[in-house]
């Protein structure tokens, strides 16, 4: 784990749901295939509504926003994995979101792709993309350097150890729960 | 203290006498299902973690089944199908639901469709097991009184090494509906009452379960419609107790023995909702959320392009039934596609009759479009040649289970979810149209 991810953010409203996040025409892209799994990356967020703006500019593979902002219920729908894999294919770092749906969470954790923090109070709306902000992993705070204010986040829990290990696998091996070999 | 359901499922899962919600647990697996759009990367983390030449803990508890991107021109979605057939030839998986012959789906005996139907149609769905799927909709076959959730790819990939998983216990809403069902009422007017209610994040982490004399009365395929759309408020899974329809149903398609489960009188809930159904209307969820709830009648000004009726959650025997109720001896005024779930669902209709005529009678009697081959079609989208996709920013009623944008293809095409009956209404007339009208 890193102690502090800094970047500029994404903001996203409520409800974004997988087909937001990878359009099911692209889930013929096998992700345990290190060539499909970076074109799903480059496909992220490709469902969104006009209003959003582009996630990857065309032409490009990943983002340039490693933090996605966003509000409640984010990653509901579909449980396909390719919603959080394409999210790190494309460099996403983290999620802030209110809330999640309970599989891309579980999605999230058991895949290691990113970090899915949950934000104390409701900062979709206050904050705007492009902004710089700063996760702080060691104090649970999100730093809005633009907006120049601190903000609290709730505690990661069980799944940061998960997460930092590389996902559900790589921590069963790190932790002896399976075998290493 | 008493458990409920779901909780007697999970301890027993667990080898143990008694669980609470939020507890951690390690759960045996009955079965693993999984398709062509999750399948190869369930299969791909399966070979990295276990290695290449690894077997799968169950060859007879994992079921196969290509149901989404079948009929297309789609290389890598055929490609996909292709992995599936050798993983399963090289790993004697037991049921593997295969297609091979694109051109005339009914050359494939052994080609099912849309997998949640055709688990249950197979005598998978069973009382008191856990099924685990890649796919959100497998809490539909918690209307058999089974634990059953969706799961993503490395999950899926653990259990089909291990045959276990580590889940959290949920707490369970209980929903009371009690009262006589009103003949324009379906099962998918209740689920979209109750999510409209809760929202779309309404029951994250926990179980919905459904109960109440209405409830008793509902064929399997209805409860399956309920239980298929837990997801759609954020459930880890929908159940309905187990009981004499439910054991006809599967005793008349396993021989596999199975222990159901009931809810103690004691159980505790983590909330209790009532609903008189006698009391109840035709509803629709409006763009672009499956909670966007409305009734029927108070969007008869909504134009509407076309109507589409298929999918796990709309595509069953039943499904088109009610809407051969609406349309027989009218006409249609909008393209009109039908997309049986499976392939039985698709033999009904050309041998099951309603007042005299097949269903398929009916439907081109309407001027509805053939019925397509079964799969999951236009319901996710899919490839841009699926039959029925949206690719134009046009309105449909359709009796799918989302409608977040660009869930049906077009990013700005507007989803109406409704009832099958609500569906061919809307058809019949070109605009949303409450069936009471073609009730009498």
């Amino acid at each position: 784990m890193s102690a502090l991810i800094r970047g500029t953010i994404f903001v996203l409203d409520d409800n974004i749901d997988t087909d937001q996040i990878i359009p099911a025409e692209y889930l013929t892209l096998v992700p345990s295939r290190s060539d499909e799994y970076r074109k799903l990356g480059s496909y992220a967020l490709a469902g969104l509504p006009e209003r959003y703006g582009r996630f990857i500019a065309p032409g490009e593979m990943t983002t340039l926003y490693p933090i996605i902002v966003a509000g409640e219920n984010f990653g509901c729908g579909s449980s396909r994995e390719h919603a959080p894999i394409a999210l790190g294919a494309a460099g996403v770092k983290a999620v802030v979101a209110q809330s999640y749906a309970r599989i891309f969470f579980r999605n999230c954790a058991a895949t290691g792709e990113l970090y899915p923090w949950e934000s104390q109070n409701r900062l979709c709306d206050e904050f705007k993309t492009g902004q710089e902000v700063s996760l702080d992993f060691a104090h649970n705070q999100l730093v809005n350097h633009t907006l120049n204010q601190v903000y609290e986040l709730k505690p990661l829990g069980e799944v940061g150890p998960v997460i930092d290990a590389g996902g559900l696998f790589a921590y069963a091996r790190q932790t002896g729960m399976i075998s290493r070999s | 203290m008493g458990m409920t359901l779901t909780e007697k499922i999970l301890a027993r899962a667990a080898g143990r006498s008694v669980v609470e919600p939020g507890e951690n647990i390690w759960v045996e697996v009955d079965l693993l299902m999984t398709h062509d759009v999750c399948g190869p990367g369930t299969i791909g983390v399966f070979k990295r973690e276990f290695g290449a030449n690894a077997k799968v803990w169950d060859p007879e508890k994992i079921v196969l089944i290509p149901d989404h991107y079948i009929f297309t021109a789609d290389e890598r979605a055929n490609r996909n199908v292709d992995i599936l057939r050798e993983f399963a030839q090289e790993q004697g998986i037991k049921y593997f639901y295969d297609i091979t012959d694109r051109g005339n789906f009914k050359a494939n005996p052994d080609y099912k469709g849309v997998c949640h139907i055709a688990l249950a149609q197979e005598g998978h769905t069973r009382p008191g097991e856990v099924l685990f799927g890649t796919d959100s909709h497998t809490c539909n076959a918690g209307a058999f009184g089974q634990f059953a959730t969706g799961i993503g790819n490395t999950d899926a990939g653990f259990i089909m090494g291990t045959g276990k998983l580590l889940i959290k216990v949920p707490a369970t809403m209980r929903f009371v509906l009690n009262g006589k069902m009103p003949d324009y009422l379906l099962a998918k007017d209740l689920i979209l009452q109750i999510i409209g209610d809760i929202g779309v994040a309404g029951a994250t982490y926990r179980t919905m379960e459904f109960a109440g004399e209405t409830i008793e009365q509902l064929t399997m395929e209805e409860r399956m419609t309920l239980c298929n759309m837990a997801i759609e408020a954020g459930g880890k899974n929908g159940v309905v107790a187990p009981d004499a329809t439910t054991f006809e149903y599967v005793r008349a398609r396993t021989s596999k023995p199975f222990e159901a489960v009931y809810t103690d009188a004691d159980a505790q809930f983590y909330s209790d909702r009532c609903y008189d159904v006698s009391e109840l209307e035709p509803v629709v969820a409006k763009p672009h959320s499956p909670d966007n709830r409305a009734l029927a009648r108070e969007c008869q000004d909504v134009k509407v392009d076309r109507v589409y009726i298929g999918s796990c959650t709309g595509g069953k025997t039943e499904d088109f039934i009610h809407a051969a109720r609406i349309l027989k001896g009218r006409r249609v005024k909008v393209p009109t596609y039908l997309v049986p779930a499976t392939q039985k669902v698709y033999e009904d209709l050309f041998t099951q009759k309603y007042d005299g005529q097949t269903l398929s009678e009916i439907f081109l009697g309407a001027g509805c479009i053939e019925p397509a081959a079964p799969s999951c079609a236009a319901c996710l989208g899919g490839p841009k040649d699926t039959f029925g996709r949206m690719n134009e920013p046009e309105v449909c009623v359709s009796t799918t289970n989302r409608n977040f944008p660009g869930r049906m293809g077009e990013k700005t095409a507007q989803i109406y979810l409704a009832s099958p009956c609500t569906a061919a209404a809307s058809a019949l007339t070109g605009y949303i149209t409450d069936p009471r009208e073609y009730l009498a």
